[in-house]
């Protein structure tokens, strides 16, 4: 009677696949790119800036604070694009935070804790305006953060004149002084560690100047902690849990995953809000550190984030990617950009490299996403 | 003899001024797989989305185990275990199996407050549910793209029985795939229904149909010609109820019987 059931074979072990080795499986990832990037341009500057201190403590807190600063940028953008879509908005959001924080600290004299939770706040129920204004419409949200980008500079610009008559706040620092919640963003961590490690000898001291007697780094920034931090949770979010996989789905095919019971919009405004959470902790770090707020701050950030996160693997229309390969993608960002400065090659080159790099790495990755999905 | 599953009676639904379904009655019972045929623009998928809750009808009963329900969205349909594949919206290509087959039901492991995806029974299951569908999956987290489009209707059939699917509505599975593509699928349909589950399959090809199919009914411009059981009908009869009678048979003349 079942024709069709009988004449099949019970399983099938496809003898036209290749047996493909642990190492190779291993290796094909979607960061494998990236992590490739990454050493090449750790080799190169070896070469070229090797002896230029570059390598040295100092010299590796330099572009490890700039790495971080991408990498916080592009947790956001990553698991934005990876739901399927962009922010434009993110270097204007990073103005218009840091302006709010100065703003509610310094002119108004609130505390600056309370400062950064209003910017938080703020920034984030923007963030929840872009995602619902994407859903609603149905517009690209190229487009709708497009419109977030100058309406957002404007505002900043705007507000930081017709309130102190400037486009610089100053004074953050003094406010913030004592203050514990500053402290989670502009602070160090392990001070004792390192002068333990100076009095070693295992980092050099200050010889002269204000400074004299103490180890050339004192700490770990928290910009880089946070930069690990919003790494790792990052990473365990889209990889691990129930959460990360409704990311996958909606970017990879709304209907199909709404269809099967994913939250599709809400995964999609969860994302907006966090690609605006990132943006408001880089504000804050680089107004806590910089002890000032501009309204013109986080100029072209946006593209700086889309660039780590396509460089680390993404796919730009959604549906793929790795938050590993993004912060691998902000390190070589990082690298080159600082390292070209450590090389003494004209500033006006990072450009040239960038694009390359960028080229380069849209290639690779396009030809290691093709053998993972077998995607036509 | 069993009491079916799911009753259509009398369906009617219209568009407007366009009348897709003029009165349409289906049955499906537990263990058997209910060919719905029939041409282009018959009403065949507008039945079925009737049967799936996507569409309310305009007219007409419908009983889920002998009482009458009112399906007001997919969802209510799926609770009452009426799952539908269909051929496009199935799987997302950049995701692995696993993620796919359990693609918003993921299980989850309890790790203190947090809760991670629970992997190792993820891919357990997605891997035995493929065996008992006859495909040995070479890793549970290869990308459904690297699938063929069979492989892909198999997943997805195997995720729908697996969540509780009692009726399964396949819509035209077979029609864009290849013969040894095409026997999977209809081999994959007789292992579900030895499980129980009614299958309603849909379908251009009178072939594909005979070689599953209980029972067979033929809507044409939005109205059956009945119902035929298994062994009373042959593949000429179906084509050409499908093609509304005479037409094809001159055509089939002068094409020298390759229809
Ligand atoms: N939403 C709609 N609005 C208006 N008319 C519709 C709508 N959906 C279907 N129809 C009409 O109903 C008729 C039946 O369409 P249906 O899609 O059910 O056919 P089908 O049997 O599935 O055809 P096919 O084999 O091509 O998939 C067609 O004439 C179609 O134009
Ligand atoms: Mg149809």
């Amino acid at each position: 009677m079942n024709e069709a059931g009988n004449q099949l074979p019970q399983t099938q072990k496809d003898e036209r696949l290749r047996e493909i080795s642990p190492l190779k499986k291993a290796l094909i990832r979607p960061e494998l790119g990236a992590s490739a990037g990454t050493i090449v341009v750790f080799l190169f500057f070896l070469l070229v800036a090797g002896d230029s201190g570059m390598f040295a403590p100092e010299g590796v807190l330099n572009w490890g604070v700039v790495s971080a600063q991408f990498a916080i940028i592009a947790v956001g953008a990553c698991l934005l694009m990876i739901a399927g879509e962009f922010d434009l908005s993110v270097g204007s959001m990073i103005g218009f935070s840091g302006i709010v924080i100065a703003l509610v600290s310094v002119t108004w004299g609130y505390p600056v804790w309370f400062a950064i939770l209003v910017a938080f706040v703020v920034a984030i129920g923007i963030g929840a305006l872009n995602g619902y204004l994407v859903i609603k419409t149905g517009l690209p949200s190229f487009i709708v953060t497009l419109a977030f980008l100058y309406i957002l500079r404007g505002l900043t610009i705007f507000v930081a004149i017709s309130t102190t008559q400037q486009t610089i706040i100053g004074g953050v620092r003094e406010a913030a002084q004592g203050d514990p919640i500053a402290a989670l963003f502009g602070g160090k961590i392990f001070r004792g560690l390192f002068s333990w490690l100076a009095d070693q000898g295992l980092i050099d001291k200050f010889v002269a100047g204000p400074k004299a007697g103490q180890p050339v780094i004192d700490g770990i920034p928290m910009i880089i902690v946070w930069a690990l931090v919003l790494v790792v949770l990052g990473h365990i979010l889209l990889t691990r849990t129930r959460f990360g996989n409704w990311i996958f789905a909606a970017g990879g095919d709304n209907v199909a995953a709404s269809n099967s019971g994913v939250p599709v919009k809400r995964v999609k405004v969860l994302m907006f809000m966090l690609s605006a959470f990132c943006a408001t902790v880089f504000a804050t770090c680089q107004v806590i550190e910089f002890g000032s707020a501009a309204a013109d701050r986080g100029l072209l950030k946006e593209f700086e984030a889309i660039i780590s996160v396509v460089i680390g693997g993404a796919l730009l229309t959604g549906g793929y990617g790795s938050v590993i390969g993004a912060a691998l993608g902000a390190l070589i960002f990082g690298v080159v950009q600082q390292g070209l400065f450590f090389a003494g090659v004209e500033s006006s080159l990072f450009r040239v490299f960038l694009g390359v790099i960028l080229l380069l790495a849209v290639i690779l990755n396009t030809y290691i996403r093709r053998m993972i999905t077998g995607e036509r | 003899m069993t009491e079916p599953l799911l009753e259509l009676i009398d369906i009617e639904k219209h568009f407007g001024h366009v009348i897709a379904l003029a009165g349409v009655s289906f049955s499906i019972r537990p263990g058997e797989c209910h060919c719905l045929l029939g041409d282009n623009g018959a009403g065949k998928s507008t039945f079925i989305k009737t049967m799936a809750g996507v569409h309310k009808p305009t007219a007409g009963k419908i009983r889920v185990c002998g009482k009458e329900t009112n399906f007001q969205s997919p969802r209510d349909a799926m609770d009452a275990g009426i799952a539908t594949v269909y051929q496009d919206l199935a799987m997302i290509p950049l995701m692995s199996i696993t993620r796919n087959f359990w693609m918003g039901r993921e299980p989850v492991r309890k790790f203190g407050p947090l809760r991670f995806l629970d992997f190792p029974k993820a891919n357990a299951v997605t891997m035995e549910e493929m065996r008992k569908m006859g495909i040995n999956l070479r890793a549970p987290d290869q990308a459904v793209g690297t699938l063929s489009g069979g492989e892909r209707q198999t997943v997805a059939i195997a995720r729908a029985v697996y969540f509780g699917a009692r009726v399964l509505i396949l819509d035209e599975p077979t029609s864009a795939l290849g013969v040894r593509q095409t026997s999977n699928v209809l081999a994959t349909i007789d292992k579900v229904r030895k499980q129980g589950v009614g299958v309603i399959f849909i379908s251009h090809n009178v072939r594909h149909a005979l070689a599953v199919g209980d029972r067979f009914t033929v809507l044409n411009r939005g109205k059956t010609l009945g119902t035929a059981v298994r062994g009373e009908i042959s593949a000429e009869e179906l084509q050409d109820m499908m093609a509304g009678g005479q037409e094809l048979a001159e055509l089939e003349g002068s094409l020298g019987g390759t229809v």
